[in-house]
């Protein structure tokens, strides 16, 4: 009865194992699957602005692993549009947003946004969080010579006409932290971080700072995204005894890097780390207290300004009053302002017409003032360094002097050689 | 003297992992030639009870050795489940049941998703596992030596189950020969469905664990199904010494490459290891002989 079964086993242990084998390797590689770019040819733009609307494009993963952080991006910018929209809209136009779902996977936001440009024919497209997510579009949306508002802090070495970045480039948060630990007496650092573009292009700018700062790099661990176990890392991290840790892991993989870290008797008092993605929401899921470590970012909801107060009520009497802010949601909210500055600072919705005038359109954001450069698209933006408090909140103990202006490509730092490791 | 301590009880302590997500396997699919890709999700089960008896019994210190049955028991029922509602009409059909346990894998993992969001839950480590001892330079973490002695609990458990008792005689007659088994009595379908509920219960036993590396999170149990089926295909079918050796070797070998390099490239060396190994020795460590009569 089973003489087919055991066949398949005894005689042809090859086939099975080999059939696993290749099957278990497609899954490991799928993980780290590559990006498709649309393919479009450059078309003349469809936007109608001739009526009493403006149709502006949302698009954002509200399913997938990233839902649970692109989810708050897209309520802060339904927020800014129904503010807008309430306040006259822009240019006298009320704004139709059109929403889409990138379902955490890059392709899919090439294809979306495509459908938004040249389908829904959108003024403007709103989103993206992971870097593959805006690799994806980059060739899309300048093909279609549409326009992308980016929220959230990348590793730089990008510019394009068609996308303006309103999150914080490298030297606006990762030099910026290094300033700190140099203020504050650091001569070891350890590098921890997730195995991906990011955190190895913040990590080559830090190696090539810190010999610049005389601050010696006494470790260096990667451990792929979608590994949590720090176990053997951390160890190096205790052996070493490091005056800080610089943290560029993203995602899950922070949790089981915070747990192996106090299991090893670290802690802020011996070894403290500075995160770059450990914000007001991450904080509490780490299921550990870590107060009185550290974050650079440029914007945390206890920042003391008049349009952060506004903000945050207008927020929580939204969404609740358990919800923190945080800095991509005060991006993304920024981003539909200063959209509005710019449309009418060039009194069209034509994306030549705005670029011609972007240079210095400015908003009073919560974050503070920040100011469009024509140049690179990026925004002036004041860094922070918060400490966090023991309720899951950030105290500013360090920050810039005035906004940094932005330098994606790090040209005016003479350390920086890209084609050194 | 660290450089050596640390990946050697570092890796043991993973081997231990993947031993216990590895047993249920070698029994599936030694056992039912069923090939389970859903078996990651039931260490997934096993992590958010643990979750889930830490909501319910407050008192961190005992909402482990709570969790530990619990997690046996959701995640049992889970594969029996799965066994009764799918994998039964698969038997004798290894590839498909590769396919369509894939596609149950990614169905648990989005329905955790949609019940317990995207982002991870955190799991409270209890007092008596959040400490180390020093051995020679290595803070070697009380968790870890936990998930040590719960692989030797599972491994023993186990083996007196298959040796005294009269499901191990079963179980044992029905991976040897299947008819035979059948003609002496013995009802396999039976058999098949305790085999399944207990290598699935286990699989939460592992999940227990894993929270308390890294708390919860949907995606979960894609980490280890992969490494855990290295184990099993490499140790050879049928006999769980096998499953025991290759499960600390894998460990121990990844971690002493991520030692030397880093996690990332430990992987792929390790992934090459196995490979060349099955070249030279494609039934694994140890088979049982069968009496099928093939």
């Amino acid at each position: 009865m089973t003489e087919g079964l055991s066949h398949v086993f005894e005689s042809r242990p090859r086939l099975v194992t080999g059939t696993v084998l290749a099957f278990t390797a497609a899954l490991s590689l799928s993980a780290c699957g590559g990006t498709k770019s649309g393919e479009s040819s450059a078309v003349e733009s469809c936007v109608d602005t001739s009526g009493d609307t403006v149709k502006l494009g949302f698009l954002n993963s509200t399913s997938g692993a990233m839902a649970i952080s692109e989810q708050t991006v897209r309520d802060s910018l339904v927020m800014a549009i129904d503010e807008i929209n309430a306040d006259g809209g822009i240019l006298g136009k009320k704004v139709e947003p059109v929403a889409e779902d990138g379902a955490s996977d890059p392709a899919i936001f090439a294809e979306k946004i495509e459908k938004l440009l040249t389908g829904d024919c959108v003024a403007a497209v709103f989103g993206g969080w992971t870097s593959a997510s805006r690799k994806a579009m980059l060739p899309v949306v300048e093909a279609n010579k549409g326009l992308l508002f980016y929220p959230v802090q990348y590793e730089g070495l990008e510019a394009s006409e068609n996308i303006y970045y309103t999150g914080a480039t490298t030297n606006q948060q990762i030099i910026p932290a290094m300033d700190f630990l140099k203020s504050e007496g650091v001569k070891t650092l350890f590098l921890a971080g997730s195995d991906y573009v990011f955190p190895r292009t913040a990590n080559k700018i830090i190696k090539q700072y810190a010999e610049e700062l005389g601050i010696e790099i006494v470790g260096e661990e990667y451990v792929p995204l979608d590994d949590d176990d720090w176990t053997t890392q951390v160890a190096k991290i205790a052996a070493a005894k490091p005056d800080f840790v610089f943290n560029t892991i993203n995602g899950s993989s922070n949790v089981g890097f915070v747990k192996a870290y106090y299991e090893q008797g670290l802690g802020p008092d011996n070894s403290p780390i500075i995160s770059v993605s450990i914000a007001e929401e991450e904080a509490p899921a780490m299921g550990k207290d870590i107060t009185g470590q550290y974050a650079a970012w440029n914007y945390f909801q206890s920042v003391e300004s008049p349009t952060n107060d506004t903000f945050i009520e207008a927020f929580q009497a939204k969404y609740g009053d358990d919800r923190p802010t945080s800095d991509p949601m005060e991006a993304a909210y920024t981003s539909l302002y200063l959209y509005k500055a710019l449309v009418e600072k060039a009194g069209s919705f034509d994306v030549d017409e705005i670029n011609a005038s972007a240079d210095g359109v400015t908003f009073d954001a919560p974050e503070g003032t920040v100011t469009i450069d024509g140049e690179n698209h990026h925004i002036a933006k004041t860094a922070l360094i918060g400490k966090i408090n023991s309720d899951n909140q950030f105290d500013v103990v360090w920050s810039s002097d005035s906004p940094v202006e932005p330098d994606p490509f790090l040209e005016g730092y003479s350390w920086w050689d890209p084609s050194k490791n | 003297m660290d450089a050596f301590t640390t990946p050697l009880l570092a890796g043991t302590a993973t081997g231990a992992l993947l031993l216990i997500a590895a047993l249920g396997l070698a029994l599936t699919f030694g056992q039912m030639g069923v090939i389970n890709m859903a078996h990651g999700e039931f260490l997934m089960a096993g992590a958010y009870t643990t979750f889930l008896t830490q909501q319910v019994v407050t008192n961190t210190d005992l909402s482990i050795l709570v969790a530990l049955p619990a997690a046996f028991v959701v995640a049992g029922s889970l594969g029996l489940l799965l066994e009764v509602s799918i994998i039964s009409w698969m038997y004798r059909r290894p590839l498909d049941t590769l396919l369509v346990t894939v596609g149950v894998s990614l169905l648990l993992q989005q329905l955790a998703k949609d019940i317990f969001g995207a982002q991870g839950d955190p799991v409270q480590t209890p007092g008596w596992l959040d400490g180390n001892i020093d051995v020679f330079g290595y803070h070697w973490p009380y968790r870890q030596m936990f998930t040590i002695l719960l692989a030797i609990a599972a491994l023993v458990g186990l083996g007196l189950l298959l040796k005294y008792t009269a499901y191990g005689r079963q179980i044992r007659a029905t991976v040897q020969n299947r008819d035979l088994a059948e003609t002496m009595g013995v009802s396999t379908r039976t058999v098949d469905r305790v085999t399944f509920f207990v290598g699935s219960g286990l699989a939460g036993v592992g999940g227990v664990a894993v929270s308390l590396i890294s708390g919860t999170n949907p995606n979960l149990g894609t980490t280890y199904i992969i490494s855990a089926f290295l184990v099993v295909v490499a140790g050879g079918l049928g006999q769980l010494k096998g499953t025991v050796i290759a499960a600390f070797a894998v460990g121990i070998v990844t971690a002493f490459f991520t030692d030397w390099f880093n996690s990332s490239m430990a992987q792929v060396f390790t992934f090459a290891l196995v490979v060349i190994f099955l070249q030279l020795r494609p039934q694994g460590l140890f088979t049982v002989r069968t009496r099928g009569l093939a």
